[in-house]
């Protein structure tokens, strides 16, 4: 019998362990920290976007109500899309990410474990920055999508689309930041033997995500920045009267904008495309069409942006290409879905809480994919955009892929993060809660949108026979409401209280399952080797949750290391020495905030005493510490 | 406190219309009761596209749902890793049957929209968006605001230009959307089959009252719509009575007349709607409220009780002058021949 200090684990803990408690509550590098942190604060950014819903529902629930004055109603959707898309659909994934991935790679670390400190928090800080407009009355209220001229100086003279814009830019920082990252972490730190073609899909969505922010941001900031500029110093990017184009913002933001739509979408059906086989007790059918298919979607997404500019005048030559690209783009889609039915039919699906997420998703992401085929068509996009119908479509897209596939993986890795099983029973009430009132809130939507109903309009009369359906979707966003603050519930007492998990609840394939629940502060007492795309049912060996040395497992306990491996083969390279615990990431999101904040209020000192701050935080972050890389 | 309690019982009365016209039969505007040509292109695509829409969903319903059942009977064990027709069925159905269907979608798309793009002479119209009201020129001098009359079974060319900040022109039974871009100019043309009314509003989020920035299509029959054009290119009606006459020194001493215009008086304000012809109109805010005296009056005191936020401001008139006032507008209709 071995005695605990013949474990490689004691060693390895005395490396990894950061001190308990509050004292790195603000310092921690620990990649299941940060991610904890993540999806903690994202989940409470989906509550503030829903009580915002909320608020808009009942305003809507009937004609000519006045319950919300236009210009509250204007921040309320301005802020529940900012909030939806940037401050909780992108933030869950990468926060699903900053959990998972390491751990599906068989690592022990994101590649730049302070990056990861400062994303999270400088995700935080621009949240809490746009948000705190609220507090004096003045947030965005130009669309998530502020078009100019109505977000330039002349229409919108408050602070309101400062916060807006500069919000943005910090969020990119951030968001850029984590874009390195995970393309770093993914490439070089897979575990020896994991080839790409051996990565989990999820991991592959995740890649897909981050290569594309990192295309896609650049065309943001640089839209925020000339909006700024153009709102304070007198620029003139889209004043027409100055020889600019209101057209150029557009064409900007949309070049962001949509592959913004892949950014969320690629991780969620990476989550998808992890569950599936799981419940369905086989490997994914044609795992090679799934992976080249999110690879094809993020690429093509980058081509198709134009489509949401169909009634601006462009020429129709110009619009028939990017019809038929936003046509092709449902291929790769198509593709995910056969795979997921071929998956489907081949296996013998389980029907637990997770699972019934992802049948749900499906179902809605075929009504959305099909909807979205419509307004590929020029004619009949330009019937319906801008109407109800459009807000339809991307709810179910955007919100769909955001919502299902994140509660199916909080049942799914809920026993990972917090060593306990969510309920199951009232996890099944919460789907078919959300369920139901997700089709309710937003399929009567497309019907609002053919009979004429345009969208981001207050209030509307009587006689034009909207009544009911808005009063069905309001039932609706309720039912939903009540569905997700369930699982809500059911994750805060579970993570307590909850049935312990065991190792591999599942009995999945990939390699989070082939160490403890929650896994210890190391991540995996060995670096696995890889030798099958399933790893965790092809080498019985990582059941036990380590792998043995002799089975190939690498320790590499005589320090706080990582193991770096060639891109294609994940052949071993480098070992790593990983930095401890930093102040730095979190003093150099207060500078940047102070920074933000001086360039909100115009009042230079704060602005120069908050971007030195930056500089010094910059500077004590890469002073050299002695740490090596070794051959 | 008194002011407040006054406004709120204003409120009340002012619902009163509101409520008389939801007496009215509801009517949609709806994209699927297409009106004219331009219209019947959208709607013609909707359908063969739903119908293929909903045969996708049912048979990935049908196939998923087959598999949860046909799961329960087999066994775990039975399970094969390799699925001999997987790729095969994925590529003929992902990118096979999806790839044809789409692409067929694409032609036939693009095949209906040919005729959108073609140009044709017809009336010439120019629609001027503003915050939020629209600005309706016809090349004869005639100027009106929210209503664009057109003539029943003829082509109609509407040039679009923005006075402020995008818009977007959408009568659903009619047009596409097209939207109206402060320094370019737009493009779009339709038909109405039948004489009658349809309605429209901007699309296209432009602030506080994107709302309460509706319109009208009116088709009349071709001699209807010619002799409306002549009128409307008229200029307004001399006062008729002592009170009109009153009210018009009103309008012409007040700040009315830096923002309104009434043709053949002194009155040449650009910023907002023409009144030349006002009491021919339907709705007052653009189709926030119907033009009845009690309402203009309402609208003229106070117009943010209708319209939060609207950039005309309120004037302060005695009871007498707003009286006046409200009897001269309301006696701008056409001049009799």
């Amino acid at each position: 019998m071995t005695t605990l200090a013949d474990r490689p684990g004691e060693r390895l803990e005395q490396l990894w362990a950061e001190e308990p408690g509050l004292g790195t509550w603000l310092s921690t590098v620990d990649h299941k920290r940060l991610a904890k942190k993540y999806l903690y604060t994202a989940l409470v950014f989906l509550v503030l976007g829903g009580i915002e819903a909320s608020v808009m529902r009942l305003q809507l629930a009937h004609s000519n109500l006045k319950l919300l004055d236009p210009e509250t109603y204007n921040q309320l959707f301005t802020m529940h899309g900012v909030t939806m898309i940037f401050l909780f659909a992108v933030p869950i994934f990468s926060g699903f990410g900053v959990y998972m991935v390491p751990l599906m790679i068989g690592s022990r670390e994101m590649a730049f474990p302070r990056l990861n400190a400062f994303t999270y928090w400088g995700f935080v800080a621009a949240g809490v920055f746009m948000y705190s407009s609220f507090l004096i009355g003045r947030s965005p209220d130009g669309g998530w999508f502020g078009y100019t001229p109505l977000t330039d100086k002349a229409f919108s003279p408050g602070p309101n689309i400062d916060f807006y814009a500069l919000g943005l830019i910090f969020l990119g920082l951030a968001s850029t930041g984590a874009a390195i990252n995970f393309i770093t972490t993914i490439l070089k730190m897979r575990a020896p033997g994991m080839t790409l073609n051996r990565m989990p899909i999820f991991v592959w969505g995740e890649l897909a995500m981050q290569v594309s922010i990192l295309f896609a941001q650049p065309a943001l900031t640089l839209a925020t920045v000339m909006l700024m500029l153009q709102r304070h110093w007198h620029y003139h990017f889209f004043d027409p009267g100055a020889g600019g184009d209101n057209l150029l913002w557009q064409h900007l933001f949309w070049i962001f904008g949509h592959p913004l739509v892949y950014i969320i979408l690629l991780p969620g059906l990476g989550i998808v495309a992890t569950i599936l086989p799981t419940f369905a007790r086989r490997p994914m059918v044609g795992y090679t069409w799934v992976v080249l298919a999110e690879m094809a979607t993020a690429f093509i997404g980058f081509g198709v942006w134009v489509h949401h500019m169909f009634s601006t005048g462009l020429p129709s030559f110009a619009l028939s290409f990017v019809s038929l690209t936003s046509f092709l783009v449902a291929i790769p889609s198509g593709i995910q879905v056969f795979a997921y039915l071929a998956t489907l039919v081949t296996g013998k699906p389980k029907l637990t809480t997770p699972m019934w997420y992802v049948l749900g998703f499906i179902f809605i992401f075929v009504i959305g994919g099909v909807s979205g085929v419509m307004t590929a068509s020029v004619p009949l996009d330009q019937a319906v955009t801008d109407s109800y119908f459009v807000v339809a479509h991307f709810h179910y897209i955007m919100g769909g892929v955001a919502l299902f596939p994140t509660l199916a993986a909080l049942y799914y890795w809920g026993p990972k993060i917090w060593g306990r099983k969510l309920d199951e029973r009232w996890g099944k009430i919460s789907f078919w809660l959300t369920f139901i009132g997700f089709n309710l809130a937003f399929f009567p939507m497309h019907i609002l949108g053919a009979i004429g109903m345009p969208r981001r309009t207050y209030t509307y009369a009587s006689h034009l026979g909207w009544d009911n359906w808005n009063l069905l979707e309001t039932i609706g966003t309720f039912l939903m409401g009540v569905g997700i603050l369930i699982t809500i519930v059911n994750v805060v007492r579970s993570a307590r209280h909850g049935e312990a998990a065991g190792n591999d609840p599942w009995d999945a394939d990939t390699l989070e399952w082939a160490t403890s629940s929650p896994p210890p502060d190391y991540d995996f007492e060995t670096i696995p080797e890889v030798r099958s795309l399933h790893p965790v049912w092809d080498q019985p060996e990582l059941k036990t949750g380590t792998q043995p040395p002799e089975m190939g497992g690498r320790p590499l306990a005589e320090g706080h290391r990582v193991l770096a491996t060639s891109l294609l083969d994940a052949k071993p390279e480098a070992v790593v020495d990983m930095p401890h615990e930093s102040m730095w990431p979190f003093v150099l999101t207060v500078g940047l905030m102070g920074f933000f904040y001086g360039a909100l209020t115009r009042i230079a000192v704060v602005a120069v005493l908050g971007g030195f701050l930056s500089l010094v935080s910059v500077v004590g972050w890469v002073w050299p510490r002695g740490q090596t890389q070794e051959m | 406190m008194n002011g407040e309690r006054a406004r709120r019982s204003r409120r009340l009365l002012l619902s009163l219309p509101l409520i008389a016209l939801a007496a009215c039969a509801t009517k949609s505007p709806s994209i699927l009761s297409p009106k004219g040509p331009a219209a019947r292109t959208a709607s013609s695509i909707w359908w063969p596209m739903v119908w293929v829409a909903t045969a996708v969903t049912i048979f990935v319903v049908a196939m998923g749902a087959y598999g949860v059942v046909r799961g329960r009977r087999i066994r775990e064990e039975d399970i094969s890793r390799e699925v001999s027709w997987g790729d095969r069925f994925i590529l003929i159905a992902g990118l096979g049957v999806t790839g044809a269907i789409l692409i067929g979608f694409f032609v036939f798309s693009v095949a209906r929209s040919v005729s959108l793009a073609r140009a044709e002479p017809g009336t010439q119209i120019t629609v001027i968006g503003h915050d939020w009201w629209w600005e309706v020129r016809y090349a004869n001098g005639a100027v009106t605001a929210n209503e664009i009359h057109i003539p029943a079974g003829e082509r109609v060319n509407i040039t679009l230009q923005s006075a402020d900040v995008i818009h977007s022109l959408w009568v659903p039974e009619l047009a596409p959307k097209i939207d109206l871009i402060p320094g370019r100019t737009t493009h779009v043309w339709f038909k109405a089959d039948h004489p009658g009314e349809y309605r429209g509003q901007c699309a296209e989020y432009c602030g506080l009252q994107h709302a309460h920035m509706a319109f009208f299509v009116i088709a009349d029959t071709p001699d209807a719509f010619a002799q409306w054009m002549s009128d409307m290119a008229r200029p307004a009606t001399a006062p008729a009575t002592a009170l009109a006459q009153q009210g018009q020194a009103v309008f012409l001493s007040n700040t009315c007349i830096g923002c309104h215009a009434i043709r053949g008086t002194a009155a040449n304000g650009q910023l907002g709607p023409d009144l030349t012809h006002i009491a021919t109109r339907q709705t007052i805010g653009a189709g926030t409220v119907p033009l009845t005296a009690n309402d203009l009056a309402t609208w003229i005191t106070d117009p943010e009780l209708f319209k939060p936020g609207v950039t005309m401001p309120p004037t302060t008139l005695t009871k007498d002058q707003l009286n006046a006032l409200v009897t001269y507008l309301l006696g701008l209709g056409f001049p009799s021949p």
